[in-house]
């Protein structure tokens, strides 16, 4: 047992930093909440990819680093920490680098891998749809064969990226015939394709983070086909186990915590710092200690994936504790700010930018996406603890 | 970063779990807990002979010169089988406190004899407060001729009943800060001038212990005059943590029988387990342990490293109580109206998790810990 970094890690963390903070002392870009999933920014993006973090962890023969999933952990945990424009690489890097590598051909490694290494492949992800949320097995949207393509026909929504994306990862059906498990596939296609349009979907925050997408007559070469056809159920659940397994899920909204922090300590009530009152300075311990917790969580599932398994419960019991402990911090922040709490960002008056503001909102979709909270303890139950199916 | 244990662990794991499955069933704890020493002197023997007692401490003083990290897994095993008696006295609370201050000769006198299970030992901290700070610490001890007289009460002191030897906490500079006037004394029991009442608790022997005028001779003073609270800090750090690794035995083996209750018992022709919200619950008791399991280790690798771990432990304790409580709770709910039976086994848990959670500081004085380590 070790809980202590190497030096190359600790180097590299350090190096990480010291990028981060360049850019944001140029001005490059604002610190922001849920900047993995809301900050897009290609030309950051690119400055990513020319110091070689995207596809950390890939293998060298297709110009990876091939580094651990420890590292790659260390990477994102510091992206997140500065609010750095992450979103247009996030996904790509995170899960679908991993499902080409595992189960696309020789010849989509070599395209698809190095476009997203260079910065230049932003991948939605088109999994849920209107009538195929938790049960994601009973979606509808099809692929039909026919010749050398497959003609898509359906809706995506919550699909994260929306007109960022230059691509989307899709789940769809090519065979209605068998159970609805074991006619999935998955594909990899251009968003520019002819019949596919987006319509954003407007959230809490006012943000646009999610889209509907719609397939019409969707002509789809069948070389973006990833893996086996039909075998796509089975696929997407080692993805979704990576989806639910990084540093976001528990440092979304970090620099709220870092800032409620600060304010703590700045700010006076009645001559004195609130810090010092004890019931503040427990709310806030109590979140250092949920913190640490969800991180040791997070840590964990990077040790499972490096020695070559597929985190399932580590990652459904990390992702299910840390996204609620996200919502407390959100909903402590708030407290604490008072009626400064209900300030907007760029509001006059506003504090922490109106990051806690914005936290608290964003903060409710934590814990439905990549899995509901529900979900993942079910998981836990019957995979984990060995509990009889209802 | 690695969370694996060395095999030499793993084998310590095993063997432990074995043994205390086979020395202490149910029905062997109920009888300890109810026999006035609280202990089976002839398991302690058998203990005693696996090289338990000395574990922690170097061969030259007749241990087995394993870690705080090796102890820990063994501390685990003995929350699991929710085994009664003075070991976390003896070695934690006795044995580390003189290896950490005590003299060449104390440790060679003492250290040997904890090793071979011949001497118990237990620590009188706490007094009437109830507190853990210096300031509520009252009890004196005065200097007499060559040697020291020390009078007072202390309240909570585990196993001082069968005891050989208590290390007494006493101030002996009443003008000084309350931190810096406390020395600590290694105090022969048998001897007039001390006295002892159990007390009636919940799980486990807690006694108080009234000195009047116990001599003390003026080499068997540990550590420094005066000088005693960061030593005792240190003591408590280690007895918390040794305290969190109970817990976190108790909590997996209550998540255990709560698990396999769910997937046996039936009503409305189905087991209970296939219910979802008895999932949930399930899930949630699995989060909790794994949570004490995480940060326990954490703090317990920084201790055996020599790191500074005090907001570790810290961490480690608030979230251990938190979790023990709401573990127990759901426990008890899932398995229903049994589990508070006493024939049944979960009130063991119950009452012994409690305990631990009641000793040594409370979730808030630990999150204290925590806030000042955070900067506020």
């Amino acid at each position: 047992m070790d809980f202590r970094l190497t030096e190359e890690q600790e180097k590299f963390r350090k190096e990480i930093r010291d990028f981060l903070e360049g850019e944001r002392k140029q001005g490059l870009w604002e610190p922001s909440i849920d900047s993995w999933i809301m900050a897009y920014d290609p030309e950051f993006t690119k400055r990513v990819a020319a110091k070689g973090w995207i596809g950390l962890t890939w293998p060298k023969e297709y110009g990876g680093q091939g580094r651990c999933a420890f590292d790659r952990l260390i990477l994102t945990e510091e992206m997140l920490r500065y609010g750095a424009p992450a979103a247009c690489h996030w996904f790509a890097d995170r899960q679908i680098g991993g499902s080409v590598l595992k189960h696309g051909t020789e010849q989509q490694k070599r395209e698809i891998l190095p476009k997203i290494m260079r910065g230049e492949m932003y991948v939605g992800l088109g999994m849920s749809e209107p009538e195929a949320g938790c049960d994601l097995a009973s979606l509808k949207t099809q692929a039909t064969k026919k010749d050398d393509h497959y003609v898509i026909n359906g809706q995506k929504t919550w699909t994260s990226g929306g007109k960022h994306m230059n691509y989307l990862y899709l789940l769809a059906r090519t065979d209605p015939s068998v159970a609805k498990h074991q006619g999935l596939s998955e594909f990899i296609i251009p968003k520019d394709l002819p019949g596919i349009t987006t319509s954003p979907i407007i959230d809490i925050t006012g943000n646009e983070a999610w889209n509907e997408v719609f397939f019409e007559n969707v002509h789809v070469p069948k070389e973006c086909l990833i893996g086996k056809e039909n075998n796509g159920w089975r696929q997407v659940m080692e993805q979704l186990a990576y989806e639910r397994s990084g540093m976001e899920r528990v440092m979304a909204n970090y620099p709220v915590f870092e800032g409620i922090i600060q304010f703590a300590k700045e700010t006076k009530r009645d001559g004195k710092p609130l810090c010092q009152d004890s019931v503040i300075r427990n709310k806030l311990a109590q979140l250092k200690i949920e913190f640490d917790i969800g991180r040791l969580f997070m840590y964990r599932v990077a040790l499972v994936i490096d020695e070559g398994r597929a985190p399932e419960w580590e990652a459904a019991m990390s992702k299910a504790f840390a996204t609620t402990f996200e919502q407390r911090l959100a909903n402590t922040a708030l407290e604490i700010l008072g009626p400064y709490g209900q300030l907007a960002p760029h509001s006059k008056w506003t504090k922490l930018n109106g990051m806690a503001y914005h936290s608290y909102l964003s903060s409710k979709g934590y814990s439905l996406q990549a899995g509901t909270t529900e979900v993942l303890k079910n998981i836990l139950a019957l995979r984990k603890l060995g509990l009889p199916a209802g | 970063m690695n969370l694996s244990f060395t095999e030499e662990q793993e084998i310590l794991r095993k063997f432990a779990r074995d043994f205390l499955a086979s020395k202490f069933p149910k029905k062997v704890v109920k009888e300890v807990e109810e026999s006035e020493p609280g202990y089976s002197p002839e398991i302690w023997k058998e203990m005693a002979e696996l090289g338990w007692m000395g574990l922690p401490f170097p061969e030259k003083y007749g241990g087995t010169g394993m870690t705080f990290l090796d102890l820990a897994v063994l501390l685990e095993e003995m929350g699991k089988a929710c085994m009664p008696g003075p070991y976390f006295s003896t070695v934690v609370l006795g044995g580390f406190p003189i290896l950490d201050v005590g003299t060449e000769a104390q440790k060679q006198e003492h250290l040997p004899r904890i090793a071979q299970g011949k001497a118990i030992f237990t620590l009188a901290l706490t007094e009437a407060s109830g507190g853990y700070n210096a300031a509520s610490i009252k009890a004196k001890a005065v200097t007499d001729g060559d040697g020291w007289v020390i009078s007072g009460t202390k309240l909570f002191v585990p196993d001082a009943h069968v005891v050989d030897y208590i290390l007494c906490v006493a101030r002996t500079d009443d003008k000084a800060k309350p931190e810096k006037g406390l020395t600590t004394f290694i105090v022969e029991t048998k001897q007039p001038g001390i006295s002892h009442t159990v007390l009636k608790t919940m799980a486990g022997k807690l006694c108080e212990v009234v000195f009047k005028g116990a001599k003390v001779p003026k080499e068997n003073m540990l550590g420094k005059l005066n000088q005693s609270w960061s030593d005792i800090n240190r003591v408590i750090d280690r007895a918390v943590l040794a305290n969190c690794f109970h817990m976190l035995g108790m909590a997996q083996q209550v998540l255990d029988m709560t698990v396999d209750y769910a997937k046996e018992r039936k009503q409305f022709d189905r087991p209970i387990g296939s219910f979802q919200i008895i999932q949930h619950y399930c899930a949630d008791m699995l989060t909790d342990v794994e949570g004490m399991r995480l940060s326990a280790y954490q703090a317990a690798w920084k201790l055996s490293e020599g790191l500074p771990c005090a907001e570790e432990v810290a961490m480690a304790r608030a979230w251990a109580i938190q979790a023990g409580e709401r573990i127990m709770s759901l426990a008890h709910q899932i398995h229903g109206a049994i589990g508070v039976a006493i024939e049944y086994d979960l009130h063991y848990y119950t009452r012994y998790l409690k305990a631990c959670e009641l000793s040594f500081g409370g979730a808030d004085f630990y999150r204290e810990v925590v806030a000042q380590g955070m900067g506020l």
